[in-house]
């Protein structure tokens, strides 16, 4: 595996955050020189590179604005979304697949890239309803299945033993944190590969957080998951890599131990001490 | 010396300086309550002056006001002195029953005799009509508008045009709705008018341009468009409502953009609209001018049903195609194109007092189902 070079042109070589050889973690994701305009000229992601794996937790950290939703919101497309929003240079690719060819369609995209939003937002339907809604929209009508599913994911968003008594109320009375877990349970009910989360604990008060992280670590034998967060000491507690960006531009990626104690560059190190954003 | 304590005791601290001011205040309090309580001393006098001289007559002519046609009211005094005013059925009835009785004196007051039914039911199926058409186009376009359209110039102008047919005179709508849909609207007929543009089709039947004539449908459509503004901004405003997340939960599952709307948005944006498009329909049914040239008229002694002839395809054509007596302008035509007097009244505040209550029953059940909803879904 080859050393990932991330970020400006000065910063090319300048850190190498290798894999150890025999690692058997295997490539996912991969953005080469990556920008992208939300009007289609001013870019907001300026040439990122990156590289994620499987079966690890990547968290995307950096001041607001500063481009890391906008870059995981390109995984899954959603920013399709946005009529003139266009990548204006470089590839994406995951699991070896260019997810800007033409050929792609994004419905098969999004099946094995599923995302967690900011704001849970379970749908008003049962708790139940809200787990079978993504096997239903692919056509899945056996109820054994839909039953099957609904309680594994249930049971690995570890909301089972909570809500297994009252699966026809609506998910919209459970309190934040579960209805942030049933939205987990939700996207996971369709197998994706890829959990994208953005910003997932940011509305949740501590103890719903800390269930959800000690959920996102749980989870990560199953899935690769990729967090945005504003959260420092999120990304140390949950993340195995994490990655800085400043700007529209990734300035450092690195282990999550390694870029929390030695960041190699700079802006990292003033960022995590807290002298800026 | 000064004697502070009397000082203190006539001038408090914070008493008021300013009595212009104070004066002002009042003057601007006192103009917005009136104004106020104006619209409500409005509303209270006619629904007072509505009920108080409009439930006596449905009382006084009972069931009959509901159950027959308009028709003509026959007053007439026999030789004994006595008045009577029946309808003209009953007339005729009454003469077979008493020939013996002289009849002195008899006028004849058109439309208002017996009930009201033909109005009522002409205005139920051309709010029926109006309702299907305007919903169908109304709720697709506001999808359009709302869920597929981008922004731009284009879009701006549509939006500018729908805002613009709302303001169109109603009247206006009539002569339109007279020019396209009674003159110009295609029919597949084997019986082309003179000079109407066609299109053959097989055995002597055309697709034939030359308009539905006076017909319950026109008069549907013709509302419908009136009504469209309405339905398409109370539709967009009930989908503005959907949070975004719902959309973006839904496509991030790998919904299609139409499996998105149909599950995720259309469930919860459909009770705003439905209650909305409520209000629009009575808006409708109380229109007059619309209807005038293009479905009503002032009596007919069938009611829409009756009289049909034909297989199945005729007979619903025949159904559609046919003019109509509808309420609103029943009391156009009882309150003002004929002559007043006090045997008129009665059939003007028996039709005004339905009519209300029918609308009033509407926007009742419209804020209820509002309620109702609310309750039900929440985020």
């Amino acid at each position: 595996m080859s050393a990932i070079s991330a970020g400006t042109e000065k910063t090319v070589g300048s850190q190498k955050t290798e894999k150890p050889e025999g690692a058997k973690k295997s490539l996912v994701i991969e953005t080469n020189e990556v920008s992208f305009a939300y009007d289609g000229k001013k870019d907001v992601l300026k040439k990122i590179s990156m590289q994620i794996f499987a079966q690890e937790v990547t968290a995307f950290i950096g001041p607001s604005g500063c481009g890391k939703s906008t870059l995981l919101r390109n995984f899954n497309r959603m920013n399709d979304l946005i009529p003139t929003a266009k990548i204006t240079n470089g590839h994406i690719s995951i699991l070896g697949s260019d997810i800007f060819d033409p050929m792609v369609d994004v419905i098969e995209l999004r099946k094995k890239v599923g995302m967690v939003f900011q704001k849970y937002n379970p749908f008003p339907k049962s708790i139940y309803e809200n787990v079978a809604y993504g096997l239903r929209i692919a056509g899945e009508n056996r109820k054994s299945v839909i039953d099957q599913a609904v309680e594994e994911s249930l049971q690995l968003s570890g909301l089972w033993e909570e809500v297994k008594d009252r699966l026809d109320a609506s998910g919209m009375g459970l309190s934040g944190g579960q209805q942030q877990r049933l939205c987990i349970a939700r996207t996971i009910a369709v197998r994706p590969e890829i959990i994208l989360m953005d910003e997932p604990c940011s509305a949740l008060d501590p103890i719903s957080t800390a269930k959800v992280e000690d959920l996102i670590t749980q989870l990560k034998e199953k899935f690769t998951i990729v967090i945005v967060t504003h959260n420092m000491q999120q990304a140390t507690r949950v993340s195995d890599r994490t990655a800085f960006f400043y700007l529209g531009s990734l300035i450092e990626m690195d282990d999550t131990t390694k870029l929390f104690t030695n960041p190699t560059q700079k802006e990292t190190e003033d960022y995590i001490s807290g002298r800026f954003g | 010396m000064h004697d502070v304590a009397t000082d203190t005791a006539i001038k408090n601290a914070f008493a008021t300086v300013s009595f212009k001011q104070k004066r002002k205040d009042a003057a601007v309090r006192w103009t917005m309550r009136i104004a106020t309580y104006f619209i409500l001393a409005c509303a209270f006098f006619v629904f007072i002056d509505i009920i108080s001289k409009g439930a006596p007559v449905i009382l006084d002519r009972g069931l009959d006001f509901f159950t027959k046609n308009p028709e003509t009211l026959m007053v007439f005094e026999t030789a004994d002195g006595t008045e009577h005013q029946l309808g003209y059925s009953d007339f005729v009835v009454w003469k077979d029953n008493n020939p013996d009785q002289e009849i002195v004196e008899q006028h004849g007051y058109t439309y208002c005799g017996g009930g009201i039914l033909g109005p009522v039911v002409g205005t139920a199926f051309l709010t029926i009509i109006c309702i299907v058409v305007a919903l169908f186009i109304g709720l697709t376009s506001a999808i359009y508008l709302n869920e597929y359209s981008g922004k731009g110039k284009f879009m701006d102008m549509i939006r500018l045009a729908i805002l613009n047919l709302a303001g169109v005179p109603s009247i206006v709508f009539g002569l339109f709705g007279l020019g396209l849909f009674c003159l110009a609207a295609p029919v597949i007929t084997n019986e082309i008018k003179e000079g109407a543009w066609h299109i053959p089709l097989l055995s002597g039947y055309a697709i034939s341009f030359q308009g539905w004539g006076t017909s319950m449908i026109a008069g549907g459509f013709t509302l419908a468009v009136m009504i469209l503004p309405v339905i398409i901004t109370a539709c967009e405003e009930s989908l503005k409502a959907i949070p975004m997340g719902f959309r973006e939960a839904s496509l991030a599952l790998g919904a299609t953009k139409w499996q998105t709307i149909r599950k995720a948005v259309l469930p919860y944006a459909f009770p705003g609209m439905l209650t909305a498009s409520i209000l629009g329909i009575t808006r409708v049914a109380g229109e007059t001018a619309p209807i005038m040239f293009t479905a009503a008229m002032a009596s007919k002694a069938t009611l829409p049903w009756q009289g049909l002839e034909g297989n199945v395809f005729e007979r619903f054509f025949g159904f559609l195609s046919q003019s109509v007596q509808a309420l609103p302008y029943h009391i156009y035509t009882v309150a003002a194109r004929i002559p007043q007097s006090e045997y008129t009244k009665p059939m003007q505040y028996g039709s005004v007092f339905v009519f209300m209550v029918i609308v009033m029953a509407f926007a009742a059940m419209s804020i209820f189902m509002r309620i109702h909803y609310r309750k039900k879904l929440k985020w």
